[in-house]
Protein backbone atom coordinates (compact mmCIF):
# COMPACT_ATOMS: atom_id res chain seq x y z
CA UNK A 1 0.00 0.00 0.00
CA UNK A 2 2.44 2.93 1.10
CA UNK A 3 5.90 2.51 -0.71
CA UNK A 4 8.82 1.63 1.23
CA UNK A 5 10.74 4.56 0.83
CA UNK A 6 7.99 6.67 2.97
CA UNK A 7 8.03 4.40 5.23
CA UNK A 8 11.33 4.56 6.06
CA UNK A 9 11.38 7.81 6.17
CA UNK A 10 8.42 7.68 8.71
CA UNK A 11 10.37 5.35 10.53
CA UNK A 12 13.33 7.28 10.61
CA UNK A 13 11.23 10.60 11.36
CA UNK A 14 9.29 8.66 14.39
CA UNK A 15 12.87 7.30 15.82
CA UNK A 16 14.23 10.94 16.27
CA UNK A 17 11.23 12.05 17.76
CA UNK A 18 11.44 9.23 20.10
CA UNK A 19 15.13 10.35 21.26
CA UNK A 20 14.36 13.75 21.46
CA UNK A 21 11.60 13.00 23.35
CA UNK A 22 13.87 10.73 25.95
CA UNK A 23 15.93 13.46 25.70
CA UNK A 24 13.69 15.89 26.70
CA UNK A 25 11.98 13.73 29.12
CA UNK A 26 15.63 13.75 30.60
CA UNK A 27 16.18 17.09 30.53
CA UNK A 28 12.79 17.55 31.93
CA UNK A 29 13.53 15.72 34.97
CA UNK A 30 16.80 17.08 35.66
CA UNK A 31 15.61 20.78 35.67
CA UNK A 32 12.32 19.64 37.49
CA UNK A 33 15.27 18.00 40.37
CA UNK A 34 17.45 21.06 40.09
CA UNK A 35 14.34 23.17 40.96
CA UNK A 36 13.39 21.34 44.01
CA UNK A 37 16.52 23.47 45.89
CA UNK A 38 16.50 26.77 43.80
CA UNK A 39 14.65 29.94 44.89
CA UNK A 40 11.78 30.44 42.51
CA UNK A 41 11.28 34.07 43.81
CA UNK A 42 14.12 35.56 45.08
CA UNK A 43 12.27 38.29 47.36
CA UNK A 44 9.51 36.00 48.81
CA UNK A 45 11.35 32.87 49.54
CA UNK A 46 14.79 31.75 51.03
CA UNK A 47 16.70 28.34 51.12
CA UNK A 48 18.80 27.57 53.90
CA UNK A 49 20.53 24.57 53.99
CA UNK A 50 23.22 22.26 55.97
CA UNK A 51 24.05 21.84 59.61
CA UNK A 52 21.75 19.04 60.95
CA UNK A 53 22.72 21.01 64.65
CA UNK A 54 21.48 24.80 63.51
CA UNK A 55 18.32 23.02 61.97
CA UNK A 56 16.22 22.76 64.29
CA UNK A 57 17.20 26.30 65.61
CA UNK A 58 16.60 27.70 62.08
CA UNK A 59 13.21 26.07 61.88
CA UNK A 60 12.57 27.83 64.65
CA UNK A 61 13.96 31.37 63.45
CA UNK A 62 12.00 30.89 59.95
CA UNK A 63 8.64 30.05 61.64
CA UNK A 64 8.51 32.90 64.11
CA UNK A 65 9.75 35.17 60.84
CA UNK A 66 7.46 33.67 58.45
CA UNK A 67 4.91 34.85 60.89
CA UNK A 68 6.26 38.02 60.74
CA UNK A 69 5.98 38.63 57.48
CA UNK A 70 3.38 36.62 55.97
CA UNK A 71 4.39 37.14 52.45
CA UNK A 72 8.00 35.30 53.33
CA UNK A 73 8.66 31.75 52.59
CA UNK A 74 11.64 30.48 53.97
CA UNK A 75 12.71 26.89 53.72
CA UNK A 76 15.01 25.31 55.72
CA UNK A 77 16.59 21.46 55.12
CA UNK A 78 19.40 19.81 57.03
CA UNK A 79 22.39 17.55 54.72
CA UNK A 80 25.02 18.71 57.02
CA UNK A 81 27.78 21.67 57.54
CA UNK A 82 29.77 20.50 54.34
CA UNK A 83 26.88 19.62 52.22
CA UNK A 84 25.28 23.56 53.36
CA UNK A 85 28.35 25.24 52.76
CA UNK A 86 28.80 23.90 49.26
CA UNK A 87 25.40 24.06 48.78
CA UNK A 88 25.58 28.13 49.35
CA UNK A 89 28.59 28.33 47.05
CA UNK A 90 26.81 26.58 44.23
CA UNK A 91 23.92 28.91 44.65
CA UNK A 92 21.53 25.80 45.31
CA UNK A 93 20.77 27.53 48.56
CA UNK A 94 20.69 31.15 49.66
CA UNK A 95 22.22 30.69 53.22
CA UNK A 96 24.33 27.62 54.41
CA UNK A 97 24.34 26.97 57.82
CA UNK A 98 27.55 25.36 59.22
CA UNK A 99 28.69 24.18 62.43
CA UNK A 100 32.04 23.96 61.75
CA UNK A 101 34.87 26.76 60.99
CA UNK A 102 35.07 27.81 57.30
CA UNK A 103 38.60 25.75 56.30
CA UNK A 104 41.28 27.91 54.28
CA UNK A 105 39.31 27.20 50.66
CA UNK A 106 36.10 27.89 52.11
CA UNK A 107 37.14 31.63 53.30
CA UNK A 108 35.67 33.25 50.21
CA UNK A 109 32.53 32.74 51.46
CA UNK A 110 30.50 35.68 53.27
CA UNK A 111 30.25 33.82 56.75
CA UNK A 112 27.77 35.73 59.92
CA UNK A 113 27.96 34.44 62.99
CA UNK A 114 24.56 33.76 64.84
CA UNK A 115 24.97 32.01 68.29
CA UNK A 116 27.58 30.21 70.32
CA UNK A 117 26.24 26.17 70.93
CA UNK A 118 28.84 24.34 73.73
CA UNK A 119 29.05 20.85 73.35
CA UNK A 120 27.84 18.96 75.97
CA UNK A 121 29.54 15.76 77.12
CA UNK A 122 26.41 13.36 78.27
CA UNK A 123 26.10 10.20 80.25
CA UNK A 124 23.37 7.91 81.52
CA UNK A 125 21.49 9.89 84.48
CA UNK A 126 22.27 6.33 86.62
CA UNK A 127 25.72 7.57 86.19
CA UNK A 128 27.07 8.86 89.51
CA UNK A 129 29.62 10.74 87.55
CA UNK A 130 29.70 14.16 87.69
CA UNK A 131 32.62 15.70 86.55
CA UNK A 132 35.53 14.88 84.41
CA UNK A 133 39.00 16.83 82.85
CA UNK A 134 39.52 17.08 79.58
CA UNK A 135 42.77 15.11 79.91
CA UNK A 136 40.51 12.28 81.17
CA UNK A 137 38.10 13.13 78.35
CA UNK A 138 40.46 12.93 75.59
CA UNK A 139 41.65 9.89 76.82
CA UNK A 140 38.60 8.09 76.94
CA UNK A 141 38.49 9.51 73.63
CA UNK A 142 41.56 8.10 72.13
CA UNK A 143 40.59 4.71 73.50
CA UNK A 144 43.34 4.58 75.97
CA UNK A 145 41.31 4.62 79.16
CA UNK A 146 38.24 2.02 78.19
CA UNK A 147 36.02 1.72 82.02
CA UNK A 148 34.21 3.54 84.12
CA UNK A 149 36.87 1.79 86.94
CA UNK A 150 39.62 3.66 86.16
CA UNK A 151 37.22 6.52 86.69
CA UNK A 152 36.66 5.98 90.42
CA UNK A 153 33.12 3.75 89.11
CA UNK A 154 32.64 0.41 89.60
CA UNK A 155 34.21 -1.25 86.54
CA UNK A 156 32.54 -1.74 83.01
CA UNK A 157 33.63 -1.30 79.72
CA UNK A 158 32.55 2.69 78.63
CA UNK A 159 30.49 2.51 75.08
CA UNK A 160 31.47 5.34 73.62
CA UNK A 161 29.38 6.81 71.32
CA UNK A 162 30.85 9.63 68.62
CA UNK A 163 29.87 11.31 65.05
CA UNK A 164 30.63 10.18 61.96
CA UNK A 165 33.50 11.94 60.07
CA UNK A 166 32.56 15.41 58.62
CA UNK A 167 30.00 16.49 61.26
CA UNK A 168 30.38 19.68 62.41
CA UNK A 169 29.78 18.80 65.98
CA UNK A 170 32.83 15.53 65.37
CA UNK A 171 35.06 18.17 64.42
CA UNK A 172 34.07 20.73 67.04
CA UNK A 173 34.81 18.53 69.13
CA UNK A 174 37.80 16.86 68.08
CA UNK A 175 39.67 20.74 67.91
CA UNK A 176 38.70 21.66 71.10
CA UNK A 177 39.38 17.87 72.98
CA UNK A 178 41.44 15.71 70.82
CA UNK A 179 43.90 18.03 69.61
CA UNK A 180 46.03 15.98 67.44
CA UNK A 181 44.85 12.98 68.61
CA UNK A 182 42.20 10.87 67.00
CA UNK A 183 39.02 9.13 68.30
CA UNK A 184 38.80 5.47 68.79
CA UNK A 185 38.11 3.17 65.89
CA UNK A 186 36.33 1.07 68.88
CA UNK A 187 33.71 4.23 69.44
CA UNK A 188 30.09 3.59 68.07
CA UNK A 189 29.05 5.86 65.24
CA UNK A 190 25.49 7.50 64.98
CA UNK A 191 24.76 10.13 62.33
CA UNK A 192 22.91 12.89 64.35
CA UNK A 193 22.49 14.64 67.88
CA UNK A 194 19.67 12.91 68.32
CA UNK A 195 20.45 9.43 68.00
CA UNK A 196 23.54 9.95 70.12
CA UNK A 197 20.94 11.00 72.74
CA UNK A 198 18.90 8.69 72.53
CA UNK A 199 21.62 5.66 72.54
CA UNK A 200 22.88 7.64 75.84
CA UNK A 201 19.18 7.72 77.29
CA UNK A 202 19.27 3.92 76.79
CA UNK A 203 22.41 2.58 78.07
CA UNK A 204 23.70 3.38 81.45
CA UNK A 205 27.54 2.32 80.53
CA UNK A 206 27.76 5.04 77.61
CA UNK A 207 29.03 8.45 76.88
CA UNK A 208 28.56 10.67 74.16
CA UNK A 209 28.38 14.55 73.38
CA UNK A 210 25.60 16.16 71.81
CA UNK A 211 24.59 19.91 71.06
CA UNK A 212 23.86 21.85 74.61
CA UNK A 213 20.76 22.86 73.63
CA UNK A 214 20.04 19.80 72.73
CA UNK A 215 20.37 18.58 76.58
CA UNK A 216 17.48 17.24 77.98
CA UNK A 217 15.79 15.18 81.30
CA UNK A 218 17.15 11.88 79.49
CA UNK A 219 20.48 12.96 79.85
CA UNK A 220 22.84 13.93 82.22
CA UNK A 221 25.46 16.89 81.01
CA UNK A 222 28.65 16.48 83.20
CA UNK A 223 31.68 19.33 84.05
CA UNK A 224 34.20 19.21 81.86
CA UNK A 225 37.40 20.80 84.54
CA UNK A 226 34.55 21.32 87.31
CA UNK A 227 32.64 23.86 84.60
CA UNK A 228 28.94 22.78 83.91
CA UNK A 229 27.81 23.40 80.26
CA UNK A 230 25.85 26.31 81.51
CA UNK A 231 24.49 29.11 79.66
CA UNK A 232 26.50 31.92 81.69
CA UNK A 233 29.54 29.68 81.61
CA UNK A 234 29.31 29.09 77.85
CA UNK A 235 28.90 33.27 77.64
CA UNK A 236 31.51 33.98 79.06
CA UNK A 237 33.61 31.12 77.83
CA UNK A 238 35.14 29.63 81.08
CA UNK A 239 33.20 26.23 79.79
CA UNK A 240 35.99 25.03 76.85
CA UNK A 241 33.86 22.97 74.88
CA UNK A 242 32.17 26.02 72.53
CA UNK A 243 31.84 26.36 68.83
CA UNK A 244 30.21 29.27 66.37
CA UNK A 245 27.31 28.83 64.60
CA UNK A 246 27.43 30.26 60.96
CA UNK A 247 25.42 31.53 57.94
CA UNK A 248 27.23 31.30 54.68
CA UNK A 249 26.82 32.80 51.23
CA UNK A 250 28.22 33.37 48.39
CA UNK A 251 27.81 37.27 48.19
CA UNK A 252 26.41 39.38 51.14
CA UNK A 253 22.74 38.32 51.56
CA UNK A 254 20.40 41.25 49.92
CA UNK A 255 16.45 41.41 50.36
CA UNK A 256 14.48 38.59 52.15
CA UNK A 257 18.60 36.95 53.50
CA UNK A 258 19.49 40.60 54.70
CA UNK A 259 16.07 40.70 56.28
CA UNK A 260 16.16 37.21 57.81
CA UNK A 261 20.06 37.45 59.07
CA UNK A 262 19.26 41.01 61.01
CA UNK A 263 16.23 39.00 62.25
CA UNK A 264 18.32 36.43 63.72
CA UNK A 265 21.08 38.88 65.18
CA UNK A 266 18.10 41.47 66.49
CA UNK A 267 17.89 41.09 70.49
CA UNK A 268 14.40 39.30 69.68
CA UNK A 269 16.27 36.88 67.65
CA UNK A 270 19.29 36.16 69.91
CA UNK A 271 16.42 35.80 72.51
CA UNK A 272 14.84 32.89 70.71
CA UNK A 273 18.17 31.27 70.71
CA UNK A 274 19.23 31.84 73.73
CA UNK A 275 15.87 30.33 74.61
CA UNK A 276 16.19 27.19 72.80
CA UNK A 277 19.38 26.56 74.69
CA UNK A 278 22.25 28.29 72.71
CA UNK A 279 23.98 31.63 74.07
CA UNK A 280 23.73 34.86 71.61
CA UNK A 281 26.55 36.68 69.84
CA UNK A 282 26.57 39.42 72.10
CA UNK B 1 3.86 1.80 9.55
CA UNK B 2 1.12 0.27 11.91
CA UNK B 3 -0.04 1.62 15.48
CA UNK B 4 2.13 -1.87 16.72
CA UNK B 5 5.38 -0.67 15.56
CA UNK B 6 4.79 2.57 16.83
CA UNK B 7 3.95 1.12 20.11
CA UNK B 8 6.69 -1.64 19.76
CA UNK B 9 9.08 1.83 19.80
CA UNK B 10 7.87 3.55 22.54
CA UNK B 11 8.23 0.32 24.63
CA UNK B 12 11.92 -0.32 23.18
CA UNK B 13 13.10 3.56 24.21
CA UNK B 14 11.16 3.29 27.85
CA UNK B 15 13.19 -0.04 27.98
CA UNK B 16 16.17 2.09 27.19
CA UNK B 17 15.88 4.48 29.49
CA UNK B 18 15.58 1.86 32.20
CA UNK B 19 18.81 0.59 31.17
CA UNK B 20 21.03 3.78 30.42
CA UNK B 21 20.22 4.94 33.88
CA UNK B 22 21.93 1.67 35.24
CA UNK B 23 25.10 3.13 32.70
CA UNK B 24 24.65 6.39 34.21
CA UNK B 25 25.10 5.14 37.66
CA UNK B 26 27.92 2.62 36.51
CA UNK B 27 29.85 5.80 34.88
CA UNK B 28 29.06 8.16 37.72
CA UNK B 29 30.17 6.26 40.26
CA UNK B 30 33.05 5.62 38.68
CA UNK B 31 34.14 8.35 37.43
CA UNK B 32 33.48 9.65 41.14
CA UNK B 33 35.67 7.11 42.69
CA UNK B 34 38.09 5.67 40.73
CA UNK B 35 40.75 8.78 41.35
CA UNK B 36 40.52 8.38 44.49
CA UNK B 37 41.47 4.71 43.94
CA UNK B 38 44.00 5.16 41.86
CA UNK B 39 45.72 7.92 43.75
CA UNK B 40 45.58 6.17 47.53
CA UNK B 41 46.31 2.63 45.54
CA UNK B 42 44.19 -0.24 45.35
CA UNK B 43 46.45 -1.85 47.60
CA UNK B 44 46.27 0.57 50.45
CA UNK B 45 42.53 1.36 50.20
CA UNK B 46 41.42 -1.99 50.15
CA UNK B 47 43.65 -3.27 53.02
CA UNK B 48 44.30 -0.83 55.18
CA UNK B 49 41.83 -0.41 57.93
CA UNK B 50 42.19 3.00 58.76
CA UNK B 51 39.76 5.15 57.60
CA UNK B 52 39.80 8.66 58.83
CA UNK B 53 38.90 10.54 55.69
CA UNK B 54 39.59 14.42 56.50
CA UNK B 55 43.21 13.30 57.78
CA UNK B 56 43.68 11.88 54.42
CA UNK B 57 43.41 8.09 55.48
CA UNK B 58 41.49 5.57 53.48
CA UNK B 59 41.15 2.13 54.04
CA UNK B 60 38.25 0.12 54.24
CA UNK B 61 39.65 -3.16 54.83
CA UNK B 62 37.61 -3.24 58.16
CA UNK B 63 33.90 -2.64 56.58
CA UNK B 64 35.09 -5.60 53.98
CA UNK B 65 35.59 -7.71 56.34
CA UNK B 66 32.78 -6.27 58.32
CA UNK B 67 29.89 -6.22 55.30
CA UNK B 68 30.93 -9.79 54.91
CA UNK B 69 30.94 -10.87 58.29
CA UNK B 70 27.70 -9.28 58.75
CA UNK B 71 26.51 -11.13 55.61
CA UNK B 72 27.56 -14.29 56.29
CA UNK B 73 25.70 -13.96 59.72
CA UNK B 74 22.67 -13.05 58.12
CA UNK B 75 22.79 -16.19 56.30
CA UNK B 76 23.72 -18.48 58.82
CA UNK B 77 20.59 -17.44 60.49
CA UNK B 78 18.41 -16.59 57.14
CA UNK B 79 19.38 -20.26 55.20
CA UNK B 80 18.34 -22.80 57.36
CA UNK B 81 15.07 -21.18 58.29
CA UNK B 82 13.98 -20.13 54.97
CA UNK B 83 15.06 -23.05 53.41
CA UNK B 84 13.39 -25.13 56.21
CA UNK B 85 10.12 -23.00 55.55
CA UNK B 86 10.69 -23.73 52.20
CA UNK B 87 10.48 -27.28 52.09
CA UNK B 88 7.32 -27.72 54.21
CA UNK B 89 5.89 -25.19 51.81
CA UNK B 90 6.51 -27.00 49.13
CA UNK B 91 6.72 -30.78 50.05
CA UNK B 92 4.81 -31.44 53.48
CA UNK B 93 1.60 -29.03 53.47
CA UNK B 94 -1.24 -28.82 52.49
CA UNK B 95 -2.42 -26.31 49.22
CA UNK B 96 -4.68 -24.72 50.49
CA UNK B 97 -1.93 -23.64 53.57
CA UNK B 98 0.40 -22.90 50.80
CA UNK B 99 -1.82 -20.17 49.09
CA UNK B 100 -2.20 -18.67 52.75
CA UNK B 101 1.31 -18.91 53.99
CA UNK B 102 3.35 -18.18 50.75
CA UNK B 103 1.95 -14.58 50.64
CA UNK B 104 2.07 -14.10 54.20
CA UNK B 105 5.92 -14.58 54.43
CA UNK B 106 5.76 -12.35 51.28
CA UNK B 107 4.98 -9.58 53.13
CA UNK B 108 8.13 -9.56 54.90
CA UNK B 109 10.15 -8.02 52.30
CA UNK B 110 7.06 -5.33 52.12
CA UNK B 111 7.80 -4.20 54.97
CA UNK B 112 10.13 -1.29 55.00
CA UNK B 113 13.91 -1.42 56.02
CA UNK B 114 13.83 1.27 58.67
CA UNK B 115 10.99 -0.90 60.53
CA UNK B 116 12.98 -3.23 60.86
CA UNK B 117 16.11 -1.26 62.72
CA UNK B 118 13.40 0.47 64.19
CA UNK B 119 12.36 -2.74 66.08
CA UNK B 120 16.20 -4.01 66.16
CA UNK B 121 17.08 -0.73 68.07
CA UNK B 122 14.23 -0.63 70.44
CA UNK B 123 13.55 -4.10 71.06
CA UNK B 124 16.41 -6.58 70.19
CA UNK B 125 19.72 -4.29 71.06
CA UNK B 126 18.47 -3.90 74.65
CA UNK B 127 17.71 -7.38 75.16
CA UNK B 128 21.46 -8.39 73.85
CA UNK B 129 22.97 -5.04 76.24
CA UNK B 130 20.78 -6.64 79.13
CA UNK B 131 21.45 -10.45 78.52
CA UNK B 132 25.01 -11.14 76.40
CA UNK B 133 27.07 -7.75 77.30
CA UNK B 134 28.39 -5.28 75.30
CA UNK B 135 26.48 -2.12 73.68
CA UNK B 136 23.97 -3.90 72.35
CA UNK B 137 24.77 -2.47 68.56
CA UNK B 138 26.67 -5.32 67.49
CA UNK B 139 27.49 -7.58 64.65
CA UNK B 140 25.22 -10.01 66.33
CA UNK B 141 21.98 -7.55 66.12
CA UNK B 142 22.73 -6.90 62.61
CA UNK B 143 23.23 -10.52 61.54
CA UNK B 144 19.66 -11.39 63.32
CA UNK B 145 18.16 -8.44 61.62
CA UNK B 146 19.34 -9.23 58.25
CA UNK B 147 19.02 -12.84 58.62
CA UNK B 148 14.92 -12.07 58.98
CA UNK B 149 15.11 -9.63 56.39
CA UNK B 150 16.26 -12.00 53.72
CA UNK B 151 13.96 -14.81 54.66
CA UNK B 152 11.13 -14.06 52.08
CA UNK B 153 13.89 -13.77 49.10
CA UNK B 154 15.61 -17.28 50.35
CA UNK B 155 11.73 -18.54 50.87
CA UNK B 156 9.98 -18.14 47.65
CA UNK B 157 13.05 -18.61 45.59
CA UNK B 158 13.74 -21.60 47.24
CA UNK B 159 10.05 -22.63 46.66
CA UNK B 160 9.59 -21.91 43.24
CA UNK B 161 13.26 -24.19 42.73
CA UNK B 162 11.20 -27.29 44.49
CA UNK B 163 8.07 -26.87 42.91
CA UNK B 164 9.97 -26.80 39.26
CA UNK B 165 11.48 -30.31 40.18
CA UNK B 166 8.92 -32.87 38.38
CA UNK B 167 6.47 -35.01 39.80
CA UNK B 168 7.85 -38.12 38.30
CA UNK B 169 11.00 -37.95 40.22
CA UNK B 170 9.12 -37.74 43.79
CA UNK B 171 6.52 -40.48 42.23
CA UNK B 172 9.41 -42.50 41.13
CA UNK B 173 11.45 -42.53 44.03
CA UNK B 174 8.29 -43.44 46.51
CA UNK B 175 7.45 -46.40 44.06
CA UNK B 176 10.94 -47.88 45.04
CA UNK B 177 9.89 -47.68 48.26
CA UNK B 178 11.04 -44.87 49.94
CA UNK B 179 9.71 -42.30 52.24
CA UNK B 180 8.45 -38.55 52.13
CA UNK B 181 11.63 -37.21 53.53
CA UNK B 182 13.94 -39.46 52.11
CA UNK B 183 12.20 -38.83 48.80
CA UNK B 184 13.17 -34.88 49.23
CA UNK B 185 16.15 -35.11 51.36
CA UNK B 186 17.93 -38.01 48.25
CA UNK B 187 15.68 -36.54 44.71
CA UNK B 188 14.04 -33.29 45.11
CA UNK B 189 16.50 -31.45 47.49
CA UNK B 190 19.72 -32.22 44.78
CA UNK B 191 17.41 -31.78 42.05
CA UNK B 192 16.84 -28.20 43.13
CA UNK B 193 19.76 -27.66 44.41
CA UNK B 194 20.68 -24.85 41.81
CA UNK B 195 17.93 -23.39 42.49
CA UNK B 196 18.16 -22.93 46.20
CA UNK B 197 21.70 -21.60 45.60
CA UNK B 198 20.39 -18.93 43.67
CA UNK B 199 17.89 -18.51 46.31
CA UNK B 200 20.87 -18.23 48.89
CA UNK B 201 23.00 -16.02 46.43
CA UNK B 202 20.37 -13.19 45.92
CA UNK B 203 19.35 -13.35 49.91
CA UNK B 204 23.51 -12.91 50.08
CA UNK B 205 23.00 -9.77 47.79
CA UNK B 206 20.33 -8.46 49.98
CA UNK B 207 22.19 -8.75 52.97
CA UNK B 208 25.22 -7.22 51.58
CA UNK B 209 23.28 -4.36 50.44
CA UNK B 210 20.96 -3.50 52.84
CA UNK B 211 21.82 -0.47 54.61
CA UNK B 212 19.04 1.61 56.56
CA UNK B 213 18.63 -1.68 59.05
CA UNK B 214 22.37 -2.00 59.28
CA UNK B 215 23.10 1.71 60.29
CA UNK B 216 20.69 1.42 62.91
CA UNK B 217 21.84 -1.76 64.60
CA UNK B 218 25.34 -2.22 63.71
CA UNK B 219 26.93 0.66 65.84
CA UNK B 220 28.91 1.58 62.88
CA UNK B 221 32.52 1.72 64.79
CA UNK B 222 35.37 1.24 62.45
CA UNK B 223 37.44 -1.26 64.36
CA UNK B 224 37.57 -4.83 62.59
CA UNK B 225 35.60 -7.06 65.09
CA UNK B 226 36.80 -9.50 67.25
CA UNK B 227 33.49 -11.14 68.75
CA UNK B 228 30.00 -10.84 67.43
CA UNK B 229 29.40 -8.55 70.34
CA UNK B 230 31.47 -5.89 68.60
CA UNK B 231 29.46 -2.84 66.76
CA UNK B 232 30.38 -3.13 63.28
CA UNK B 233 30.58 -0.84 60.40
CA UNK B 234 29.32 -2.34 56.81
CA UNK B 235 30.54 -0.90 53.39
CA UNK B 236 27.02 0.48 52.84
CA UNK B 237 26.32 2.16 56.28
CA UNK B 238 29.64 3.87 55.55
CA UNK B 239 28.54 5.63 52.56
CA UNK B 240 25.14 6.58 53.73
CA UNK B 241 26.16 7.81 57.36
CA UNK B 242 28.89 10.01 55.88
CA UNK B 243 27.76 11.38 52.72
CA UNK B 244 25.66 14.04 54.00
CA UNK B 245 29.16 15.66 55.65
CA UNK B 246 31.12 14.83 52.99
CA UNK B 247 33.12 17.02 50.68
CA UNK B 248 35.95 16.83 48.59
CA UNK B 249 38.19 13.58 48.54
CA UNK B 250 36.57 12.27 51.59
CA UNK B 251 33.39 12.35 49.20
CA UNK B 252 35.61 10.78 46.41
CA UNK B 253 36.53 7.69 49.05
CA UNK B 254 32.83 7.50 49.44
CA UNK B 255 31.97 6.92 45.85
CA UNK B 256 35.01 4.84 45.95
CA UNK B 257 33.33 2.66 48.69
CA UNK B 258 30.46 2.28 46.40
CA UNK B 259 32.92 1.22 43.76
CA UNK B 260 33.86 -2.13 45.96
CA UNK B 261 29.94 -2.58 47.25
CA UNK B 262 29.23 -2.18 43.42
CA UNK B 263 32.06 -4.87 42.29
CA UNK B 264 30.86 -7.43 45.20
CA UNK B 265 26.88 -7.66 44.42
CA UNK B 266 27.95 -7.70 40.52
CA UNK B 267 30.69 -10.63 41.56
CA UNK B 268 26.90 -12.02 43.28
CA UNK B 269 24.67 -11.25 40.91
CA UNK B 270 26.84 -12.94 37.70
CA UNK B 271 27.59 -15.77 40.08
CA UNK B 272 23.82 -16.39 40.27
CA UNK B 273 22.86 -16.13 36.59
CA UNK B 274 25.85 -18.44 36.20
CA UNK B 275 24.17 -21.15 38.39
CA UNK B 276 20.55 -20.56 36.92
CA UNK B 277 21.70 -21.12 33.60
CA UNK B 278 23.28 -24.33 34.28
CA UNK B 279 20.45 -25.37 35.60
Amino acid sequence: MSNPAKEDKAKARLGRAGVWGFWGILTLMLVAGGCQFGASDAHHSLVIAGSTSVQPFAEKLAEIFMHQHPKALINVQGGGSSAGIYAARQGAADLGASSRELVAAEKDLVEIPIAYDGIAVIVHPSNPITDLTLEQLRRVFQGRLQDWGALGLKPHPIHLITREEGSGTREAFEHLVMGQAEITPAALVQDSNGSVRELVAGDPYSLGYISVGLVDGRVKAVAIDGISPTPENIKNRTYELVRRFLLVSRTPPAGLGKAFVEFILSPQGQNILEAEGLVGMK
Amino acid sequence: MGQGKFIERVLFLLALSAISSLVLITVFIFMEGLPLILQTGLKDFILSSHWAPTKGHFGIAAMIVSSLLVTLGALVIGVPLGLACAIVLAEFSHERVKTILKPTLELLAGIPSVVYGFLGVIWLVPLIRNYLGGPGLSLLAASLILGIMILPTVISISIDALTAVPALYREGSIALGATQWQTVRRVVLPAASSGIITAIILGMGRAVGETMAVIMVAGNALQLPTSILDPVRTLTSNIALELGYASGRHREALFATGIVLFVIIMILNFSATVLTRRR
